[in-house]
């Protein structure tokens, strides 16, 4: 399937490249993220 | 000795009777009337409607819990609140139909000194022609009908893997809609589920919605900073579509559901339609019909109730333009303005406006989101009530005191994307606040620092390891507390 159609809705948004999509699901580097992920929600939880 | 009577049992109700009762412990009375004899984790149904969870997995008996923490459970429905009470019991109660197998259809009146109402909303399929499970779409809202979606999808698979296409129809079964967000999980679960079973080819995946434009939520989109830009959600949502190639229609409200077409019209007035083989389409809510009668007998529903059948509590209803919404209008404690001694949590308080901005199309079809109410929302304001009504009942306070409007409140929210251990993904999303403050925020409407998203592995571990962590809380198992709304 193709993404990119000249003048379809899928012709105009960003896609990811290989290396964005990589890192997604990359176990180290969402190791990271899930910390980070927890501050930023922890940091929510503590505005209530 | 006070009762505090709390009407459902979802995720609000069940947060403030556990923590009515560890603040009353057993000097006062906690009862909870609830028509489902189990307690879902309704954030997972997704999950058991693509079959990667079974209903048991999110699901839990409430009267074992309650037996455990001594509170008070009747398994039933209400059907009227008579909050002066009436010519022969002089205090305020709630009438109540069980729906019990023991006790089916028997009346019961139960009086209280607090009331609060979490009944959730009533599943409106009957908004639009042909919807609903019983109909011609399927559904993820309760437990039973995620299994039975996930039946119908086992039955899809089979027939793409004997050579078939098929085009599946995911989201919004009407113009007033809310919860796209419960439709972005399954369309994007649905999408991966495709792919494990090697049958993507076969599929043809639309999403349909009554968004103005993807990534709207009903909370009108958000703004967030990345790679140098500030950049608003329908980008990023336009690109996970485009990247899952998936089509999407918008700004549409469903007419009709026909067994393998939909026909819609959009804010253009235009009438259209879509085949499908599978359509997986949300309906719209509404408070669930309860009735309330002073102690004339007067039918005074619209004293407490707003025409939408949720309950009035102390936000500010007065008709306006988008262009003069104010954070002010929502509500803070959610009490009810006239009678103080009733409160109402989660979904079943009326919210005064959408937080999109309202759209017609030429024929006067109202098509915009209706706002959502989530989990972490309706938790911290169901804490926050139970703690007010706590300090009522012992005197501390005439008043509430501790406030909980969505205009001043975060939430944080993880979106599934697919779900597995290592190649899985949700998007995680952070905003504050919820109701976007123009006054303060000029640009975007909410604090750029608080408001994050990101799409990613780390995401679905979140999302699985909440699925826990929340049904432990529910459970009121030791510690119960630690577990943050």
């Amino acid at each position: 399937m193709s993404l990119r159609k000249p003048y379809e809705q899928s012709y105009f948004p960003p896609v990811p490249t290989k290396l964005t999509k990589f890192f997604r699901t990359n176990f180290i580097y969402q190791l990271f993220r899930f910390i980070i992920i927890n501050i930023k929600m922890l940091r929510m939880v503590r505005k209530h | 000795m006070a009762r505090l009577l709390i009407l459902g049992a979802g995720i609000a109700g069940q947060t403030a009777a556990l923590h009515a009762k560890h603040k009353l412990g057993t000097k006062h009375e906690i009862v909870v009337v609830s028509p489902n004899s189990k307690w879902n984790w309704i954030p997972s149904n997704i999950w058991v409607g693509t079959g990667y969870m079974k209903p048991e997995q999110v699901t839990f008996e409430l009267k074992p819990v309650y037996d455990k923490k001594e509170i008070l459970f009747h398994q039933a429905k209400a059907v009227s609140i008579h909050p002066e009470g009436d010519k022969s019991i002089s205090k305020p109660f709630v009438t109540i139909e069980y729906t019990s197998s023991d006790k089916k259809g028997i009346i019961e009146k139960i009086t209280y000194d607090y009331l609060i109402n979490a009944t959730g909303p009533k599943l409106n399929f009957d908004a639009t022609k042909g919807l609903g499970p019983e109909r011609n779409s399927l559904s993820v809202c309760t437990y039973s009908h995620a299994a039975q979606t996930a039946v119908a999808l086992k039955e899809s698979i089979q027939r793409m893997k004997k050579g078939e296409s098929q085009t599946f129809l995911i989201g919004t079964g009407h113009g007033n809609c809310t919860c796209q967000g419960a439709a972005f999980e399954y369309l994007f679960n649905l999408e991966f589920e495709l792919r494990r079973q090697k049958v993507r080819d076969k599929a043809r995946l639309i999403w349909i919605s009554n968004e103005f434009e993807l990534g709207d939520f009903g909370i009108g989109g958000m703004f967030i900073k990345r790679g140098g830009y500030i950049t608003h959600s329908r980008i990023f949502t336009e690109s996970l579509y485009t990247e899952r190639g998936i089509e999407w229609i918008v700004q549409s409200h469903v007419k009709e559901v026909m067994d393998g077409e939909t026909v819609y019209e959009n804010l253009s007035g235009e009438e259209k339609s879509v085949k499908h083989n599978f359509a997986m389409l949300l309906p719209p809510f509404s408070g669930v019909g309860l009735k309330a009668f002073n102690k004339n007998d007067d039918d005074i529903t619209s004293d407490l109730f707003a025409p939408n059948g949720f309950m009035i509590v102390d936000g500010d209803y007065t008709k306006k333009p988008y262009e003069q919404w104010n954070p002010s209008d929502w509500p803070e404690t959610y009490q009810h303005p006239k009678y103080k001694n009733i409160f109402a949590a989660g979904i079943a308080f009326a919210p005064p406006h959408s937080i999109s901005k309202p759209m017609t199309n030429p024929n006067g079809t109202p098509i915009f989101p209706t706002p959502p109410r989530t989990g972490m929302p309706s938790g911290v304001m169901a804490r926050q009530i139970a703690y007010n009504i706590s300090d009522m009942i012992k005197g501390k306070s005439d008043v509430p005191t501790r406030k909980a409007s969505l205009a001043k409140m975060g939430a944080a929210c993880i979106a599934s994307a697919g779900a597995n251990f290592f190649r899985g993904t949700a998007v995680s999303m952070t905003i504050y606040p919820i109701i976007p403050d123009f006054n303060k925020y000029p640009d975007t409407g909410r604090d750029i620092s608080y408001t994050t998203g990101e799409i990613g592995l780390a995401g679905h571990w979140i999302k699985h390891f909440l699925h826990y962590a929340f049904i432990y809380k529910a459970k009121a198992n030791p510690f119960w507390r630690i577990v943050p709304e």
